[in-house]
């Protein structure tokens, strides 16, 4: 395996993505990172000099809406599904100390 | 100690005047119940799309342009990853690999009347994020995104700045140009344009720069400047005792006066950008660009040298007139009527900013030119009138009150209150006589060399008229009829 | 004939005809899920009575005429990333166990004004990453052809649920052979439309780029219908695309005269089962006897296909799945400590391996350090794969090949080894890098008696190439048992 992934990469990656992986998973996320990335080096046997790096398959630009208010209160739908919240908004662990 | 240069350069968000926010239909007023301006795309829902609102472009390359910017005329819209609850989707739709506008400058005067070139690194768009509301005694935090989705420009100087004072210049032109535009009411205090510090200290005559800290979180032009000056002891204090700058963003609490770094081993800073694949690319015709061009308006210093020159202003009022686009507008609008330029800028700067004064003294909120409601024709209705000498300047001022505070109709406010001036040299007469005869003493006194007596006669013929009487013609009267 | 032996379109011409009811179709459906369902797994979430409701007031609709659309009164399935107002909407994940929708998917929307009326929504691979439906955090779906294989996926709820008669028709969705997959190991039809054809609004993303929804169905007849009834130009969709033609069942003809047919040579090398090799050519000839040209090609680049795809899909994966958070909806773990904790939390509980694989990969290669290398890198091989099928293009109206290597692997048998299994999307994977469309038609069975798929693919915009070729080799298949 060419490439090899550290405990500190899966860390940094972890805290990026914000997940918490048990030993065990690290293991397993080390070793499949590290073979899906010799995977992806594949790629590097390809000469792209010059190709533009391509997001969308269509060249299609300019979709844009009118400055026209078309929503009203929409407070009752976006709580609906809160895991918790009240008349104030969504309830979240406090943020900052000050 | 060593003679230290501080290096600034600034990063400013500013809210732009949209009705809508930039990917969705929510509008984007101030106020209302938390989480009210809302749908599922400004709020991170599974499955909800942006879709670009198009005011949002034409305000940013309109910003651009005025501040002589190359536009970006195929640029795109990236996403910046990180988890915070008030960003709803944990990234940020904003602008880094292919910014709107790029390479742009400002001049400013400094007092000591040099200008000086404040280059522009880059304009981009990018999405507002919600608010956050803390709750100190449950230990809780409270996601509002009514102003989630609400469009903003950043505005990235080149770190050409060296003291407060041009910090300040900077903002109050790109304040005052980013108005006339219409593109932003831009209010430090309401958080409509917000500035962010980005500072540096080093050996005066040193061509290196020094490690930068970023500043957050300053709220007015006052709290600017005490950051700046806070930062600088702060980071020449660290250099002098042969510690080092730490590369870091700090929160100014301008209650306290001073500014705490704001540092997580949970925030790695690496926002792990890459094109938005929901949003497709924007191109900028040349055709659009002109237009664009053809439309900017006139900004301030070219005016204010119009005003003083079409107008003959003197530069004292064509300043202050110009500062604020709506007093430009007044100030055009009125003159275009009644053809008294220096009439109307008097009753702006005079009339005018003391009610705007009163107001703000009353609401303990600075009342600004941009709520101004009345309507010029009036203005300027009025200083014909005076001008007819169909009311007098007591009445004048009387009726703007009115029109300031509730847009009277002035024919029908002089009609209803009678406020029409008596120049009827009859009538004036015959009551100029009866307060002469009503007032013996004062006669007497005048007749005596008591010549100020005269000035109470004249308040009681107009008070006798009920203030309508012609001033100039009562004056003239009683001196005849005392002689 | 059982009512449930009808296709979608032949159940909603007897709708009309007053022959049959929306009642007794959706009774015939709900009789088969309580004979199979407990077996298969092919929904999430099924509500009878709500399902019955549905039916009877299209009923009321029909007879008022009201509902006059070609698919009125016909029960479907939803596979569960499209949201649907008022049912849960799981993507097959304990993240989102608990969330209901309050808008529907631009795509249901358009299903439901053809008539259609949703009996429930279909298992999947969580987030729509796997090809097994074995990642559900709802158990595996299984194989209706035989249940000791796996249905495929991801779309393997909506496929399984076809073939079970568990319903006459479903909607997928496909970023990587989601839809052709399943379809081919189940032995249904089913199509990825073009990129842009039918809208994402209220589709969960997975890979923007590279996601469409599109129907699961009984044959090309119903899936030129249902696409006449799903795809359209949506405002809300800045990567919808507005057609000039939007009739799909004007293909329905049985002549492929003249049609100029090539055959990928790379699809046919190592790793292809030889069952399925026949298969797929067999088909070739049918087409061919019919009047169509047929010839080999290199296609070129078909083993960069699945490194490039990969790539995309798990860094644009990474971005638009870290909306789950604990925050505005779904799960929430119970203890935590601060905000940053409670995000870990809720995020590690709430995914499965599979996702949580595609979400480092993805995170990774964007970090600062690594996004040239592999994120900018794949979207420049992903230019040249573009390339390599307008090449095709220009000599072919259709490229033919199978749409996966093998028939249905055994139930657990996938999972373990991700290239493996990456491996097996090898021939469905380009046609999602390039924005274009693919069919899947049921073409034989192998020697255990699961279904074999051909894959038609075409180029960007010309779905009617493959539904008149699909159709064209129905008629001279027959009836798919």
């Amino acid at each position: 395996m060419a490439n090899v992934i550290s405990d500190e990469t899966i860390e940094y990656v972890g805290i990026l993505a914000k997940l918490e992986l048990s030993d065990e998973e690290k293991e397993a996320a080390k070793k499949d990172m590290a073979s899906m990335l010799d995977y992806i080096d594949k790629l590097g046997e390809l000469d792209t000099t010059g190709v533009e790096p391509m997001s969308h398959v269509f060249p299609v630009n300019n979709v844009m809406r009118e400055d026209v208010v078309t929503n009203g209160d929409g407070s009752e739908a976006t709580l609906a599904n809160a895991p918790e919240c009240n008349e104030s908004g969504f309830i979240v662990p406090k943020t900052v100390e000050s | 100690m060593k003679d230290y240069e501080v290096v600034i350069g600034l990063e400013v968000h500013v809210e732009l005047a949209t009705k809508t926010k930039i990917f969705c239909g929510c509008s984007t007023e101030f106020g209302g119940a938390p989480n009210s301006h809302t749908c599922p795309v400004c709020t991170g829902m599974p499955g909800s799309l942006p879709v670009l609102n198009k005011k949002v472009v034409e305000y940013a390359a309109a910003v651009g342009l005025a501040t002589n910017c190359t536009i970006t005329q195929d640029c795109k819209f990236d996403r910046k990853n990180y988890f915070y609850p008030d960003n709803p989707q944990n990234y940020q739709i904003s602008q880094l690999y292919l910014p709107i506008c790029r390479n742009g400058h400002v001049d400013v005067k400094l007092a000591d009347g040099t200008e000086k070139t404040i280059r522009i690194h880059e304009i981009h768009m990018e999405e507002d994020a919600g608010k956050l509301i803390h709750d100190e005694w449950e230990g809780v935090s409270y996601v509002d995104y009514n102003r989630s989705g609400v469009p903003l420009i950043e505005i990235v100087s080149e770190p050409d700045m060296r003291s407060a004072e041009e910090v300040i210049a900077y903002l109050t032109k790109l304040r005052t140009t980013i108005q006339y535009l219409g593109a932003s009411d831009c209010k430090l205090q309401e958080g409509s344009m917000r500035a962010d510090v980005n500072l540096s200290v080093r050996e005066r005559g040193s061509s290196e720069f020094g490690t930068r800290t970023e500043t957050k979180n300053l709220n007015s032009f006052a709290a600017i400047e005490r950051a700046i000056k806070a930062e600088t002891a702060r980071q020449i204090d660290l250099i002098e005792a042969g510690e080092k700058v730490v590369q870091e963003t700090r929160r100014w609490n301008d209650d306290k006066e001073y500014s705490y770094a704001m540092r997580s081993k949970e925030d790695a800073q690496d926002y792990r950008y890459f094109p938005d694949p929901d949003l497709v690319p924007i191109h900028i015709s040349d055709e659009y660009l002109a237009e664009l061009k053809a439309k900017q308006p006139e900004f301030k210093d070219e005016k204010k040298a119009r005003y003083m020159e079409e107008f003959e202003l003197p530069e004292y009022d064509a300043e202050i007139l110009t500062d604020s686009k709506k007093f430009t507008e007044i100030f055009e609008e009125a003159t275009a009527i009644c053809n008294q330029p220096k009439k109307v800028s008097n009753w702006i700067m005079g009339e005018t900013m003391r009610l705007m004064k009163e107001e703000s003294a009353k609401t303990g909120r600075e009342f600004r030119a941009e709520e101004l409601t009345f309507s010029p024709a009036s203005l300027a209705k009025i200083i014909t009138l005076v001008e007819k000498k169909e009311i007098n300047n007591a009445a004048a001022k009387e009726i703007f009150e009115h029109v300031f505070a509730e847009n009277v109709d002035v024919d029908a406010y002089v009609e209803e209150h009678g406020l029409k001036q008596v120049n009827d040299e009859g009538a004036l007469r015959a009551t100029v006589e009866k307060v002469i005869a009503d007032n013996p003493q004062s006669v007497a006194d005048y007749k005596g060399g008591k010549k100020q007596a005269i000035g109470y006669l004249v308040g009681q013929t107009m008070k006798a008229m009920q203030g309508k009487a012609n001033p100039g013609m009562v004056n003239a009267l009683l001196q005849e009829l005392l002689k | 004939m059982s009512l449930l032996d009808y296709t979608a379109v032949e159940l909603a011409a007897k709708i009309k005809a007053g022959e049959t009811t929306a009642t007794e179709a959706m009774e015939a459906v709900i009789a088969q899920i309580e004979k199979s369902e407990d077996e298969l797994n092919c929904y999430v979430t099924f509500d009878k009575e709500k399902a019955l409701a549905a039916a009877k007031k299209a009923d009321e609709d029909i007879k008022a005429g009201k509902l006059t659309g070609p698919l009125a009164g016909v029960p479907f399935a939803i596979k569960d990333n499209m949201c649907t107002e008022g049912m849960l909407t799981t993507c097959s994940s304990k993240i989102l166990g608990n969330f209901v929708p309050t808008y529907t998917a631009d795509a249901v929307v358009r299903l439901q004004n053809a008539g259609a009326v949703i009996i429930g929504k279909t298992n999947m691979d969580e987030f729509a990453m796997g090809s097994t439906t074995e990642t559900s955090a709802f158990g595996a779906t299984k194989n209706p052809r035989n249940p000791e294989h796996v249905p495929g996926g991801s779309s393997g709820g909506s496929a399984a649920a076809v073939a079970a008669n568990e319903c006459f028709a479903a909607l997928g969705s496909d970023t990587g052979g989601s839809i052709r997959q399943p379809a081919s190991y189940c032995g249904v039809v089913g199509l990825k439309p073009t990129y842009g054809t039918v809208s994402r609004y209220g589709l969960i993303a997975y890979g923007s780029s590279l996601d469409q929804i599109g129907p699961l169905c009984k044959d090309v007849t119903d899936c030129a219908t249902i696409m006449e009834a799903i795809a359209g130009k949506d405002d809300k969709d800045s990567t919808s695309i507005g057609r000039d033609d939007y009739s799909f069942t004007k293909a329905l003809v049985d002549d492929v005269k003249g049609m100029r047919i090539g055959i990928p040579r790379d699809y046919f090398g190592e790793g292809l089962d030889p069952e399925v090799k026949e298969a797929v050519l067999n088909a070739a000839k049918v087409l061919e006897s019919k009047g169509a040209i047929v010839e080999e090609f290199d296609l070129s680049l078909v083993e960069y296909a699945i490194p490039t795809y990969y790539t995309i899909a798990a860094a644009e994966a990474s971005s638009n799945l870290e909306r789950f958070d604990g925050v505005k909806y779904g799960y929430r773990t119970k203890e935590y400590e601060g905000l940053h904790n409670m995000y870990k939390k809720t995020r590690s509980e709430g995914f499965g391996p599979e996702v949580k694989r595609r979400i480092m990969l993805g995170s990774f290669v964007l970090s600062s350090g690594y996004y040239d290398a592999y994120y900018l890198k794949a979207l420049r091989v992903k230019a040249l794969i573009k390339k390599a099928f307008d090449e095709a293009f220009a000599k072919y109206d259709v490229i033919l090949g199978p749409v996966a290597p093998t028939t249905a692997p055994k139930l657990g048998s996938s999972l373990s080894d991700p290239i493996k299994m990456y491996l097996g999307d090898i021939y469905t994977i380009s046609v999602n890098l390039a924005g274009l469309p693919g069919l899947s038609v049921p073409c034989g069975k192998d020697k255990n008696g699961l279904p074999i798929g051909l894959q038609l693919i075409g180029d960007c915009f010309k779905e009617n190439n493959l539904i008149r070729a699909g159709y064209a080799y129905e008629q001279a298949r027959g009836r798919f048992e």
